[in-house]
């Protein structure tokens, strides 16, 4: 497949091409754009029969919202999530590389992968690139040993908690936390726990909003309760601001027409990917 | 001044019922002075896709042509249309990977699925963090008055027709108190059997 006239796509890792030019550009007074930030409230407990993350469901760039409802919990591994902060971009590539080595490592060693190998993954990579990808963390899971939850930070450090919170809510949901949280709680009382922390930060940090989504790890199930509680729904409007079929001016109108042939698919059977 | 506003311009897109639009504004210009008004920032990808890319000029043709073939590469090893979802995970990885060095585009991608004919709409950042929401997607210089107007003008399950007068108006209006924006503007409404496209008509200040 590899040719001159049809060349394998490049490389895999990062692409340095344009820096020279960005540079000279930031130089030349040219303010460099802004990528998607998750402001974000995002936390994690240990209770009884596992951990429970939430996240709300917010994502801005500079003052504007530009998703009003993102998913910040990534699946890592069946019996692993984590929960995102910081540049959007960076906490969604970063955990969907580290899925796969997880998988890898899974399908390799034969084994329910331990929670502190994800650490370790992510803290390296995170470390190796100085902060520069700015993903704040909450890693949450189960294995042989238990329920742990670590807090990763954009420089790699690592802490390991009974619970933690992270992002610009991360001062609110502590308030509950630190109020509240105690050792062997039931998952009712933690699902109440985690809803009101994240509404904390939902309610009094501004980089965080919309709805409370959750995921319950436990020693051989999970949960993901995405928009467990919408805490924001838009209201109805109650007037038609409907423009009327031929308000806008229209000067030309080109049709491209397609000939549909309907194809339909049955009777396949499922891949067996266990 | 941000780099992102050196030519101006901007896209938006929205679904419909069984159908999804997509429009851009026809300016071209060098900050304040404007230099084309025949420059349209919506590209075909495939019979029931399309993509906007607002932001750097220099950019938009650059990563449009790199996309380009990189799907075609895709389609002859594959033997078969691209769906918007894989072009959405292409685009983002390849934006992912100049996460230090970016391209100046924000990119949004509206399309139907080739079999189910499934409405799809994305728009990105410029390093590649994708948003599929259930409504609509916006960018470019006056994406904040595209949101304002998006947000009071859309609604579920429009027809053709009536998402053709929505997201005219909502871009129409939004350009029009946006001074890089505007100069003309085309709207591609994608069907299962059709793509209509229209050229408006507006201000030319």
């Amino acid at each position: 497949m590899n040719s001159v006239l049809a060349p394998e796509i490049e490389q895999h890792g990062f692409n340095f091409s344009n820096c020279r030019r960005n540079e000279k550009l930031i130089h030349d007074g040219f303010k460099p754009p802004k990528a998607t930030k998750t402001g974000t409230t995002i936390v994690g407990i240990i209770y009884k029969h596992g951990v429970i993350l939430g996240a709300d469901t917010r994502a801005t760039s500079g003052n504007i919202v530009s998703d009003k409802n993102c998913e910040k919990i990534h699946f890592l591994a069946k019996n692993m999530y984590c929960c995102g902060a910081g540049t959007a971009a960076d906490t969604e590539m970063t955990t969907k590389m580290i899925a796969s080595q997880l998988e890898l490592h899974r399908l390799n060693t034969n084994r329910v992968v331990p929670v502190p190998c994800a650490s370790t993954l992510l803290k390296q990579y995170l470390f190796r690139y100085q902060g520069h990808v700015s993903a704040a963390l909450v890693l949450g899971g189960v294995d042989n040993q238990g329920p742990h939850i670590y807090c990763i930070y954009p420089h790699g450090s690592t802490d390991k908690l009974p619970y933690a919170t992270m992002g610009s809510g991360s001062l609110a949901a502590m308030s509950v936390f630190e109020s509240r949280w105690k050792p062997d709680m039931e998952e009712e009382e933690g699902k109440k726990l985690v809803r009101d922390a994240i509404a904390a930060g939902i309610f009094n940090d501004l980089g965080s909003g919309s709805n409370v989504d959750l995921c319950i790890i436990r020693k051989d199930s999970t949960q993901y309760l995405r928009n467990y509680e919408l805490a924001n729904e838009k209201g109805v409007r109650n007037l038609d601001y409907t423009y009327k079929r031929g308000t806008t001016g229209v000067l030309s109108v080109k049709k491209i027409a397609f000939d549909v042939v309907e194809e339909s698919t049955s009777g396949i059977e499922k891949m067996d990917t266990n | 001044m941000s780099i992102m506003a050196y030519n101006g311009g901007c896209v938006v897109a929205m679904k419909g019922k069984e159908c999804v639009a997509i429009a851009t504004d026809l300016r071209f210009g060098l900050q304040a002075q404007t230099i084309d008004t025949n420059f349209e920032k919506v590209f075909p990808v495939n019979k029931h896709m399309y993509l906007g890319l607002a932001g750097l000029q220099t950019d938009i043709i650059t990563v449009y042509k790199r996309l380009m073939f990189r799907k075609n590469l895709y389609e002859i090893r594959e033997n078969r249309v691209m769906q918007p979802e894989r072009f959405a995970a292409m685009l983002s990885s390849f934006l992912y990977e100049h996460r230090f060095g970016p391209y100046f585009i924000e990119p949004v991608i509206a399309g139907l699925d080739p079999k189910t004919f499934k409405p799809f709409i994305c728009n990105m950042d410029l390093i590649g963090c994708a948003n599929m929401p259930d409504d609509f997607v916006v960018a470019g210089t006056c994406e904040e008055q595209l949101f304002g107007m998006c947000e009071t003008l859309w609604r579920e399950n429009m027809e053709p027709d009536d998402l053709f007068e929505t997201i005219s108006q909502a871009m129409l209006n939004a350009f029009d108190r946006d001074a890089i924006s505007g100069w003309g503007a085309k709207v591609y409404i994608i069907e299962k059997d059709k793509v209509t496209i229209r050229k408006l008509k507006t201000r030319m200040d």
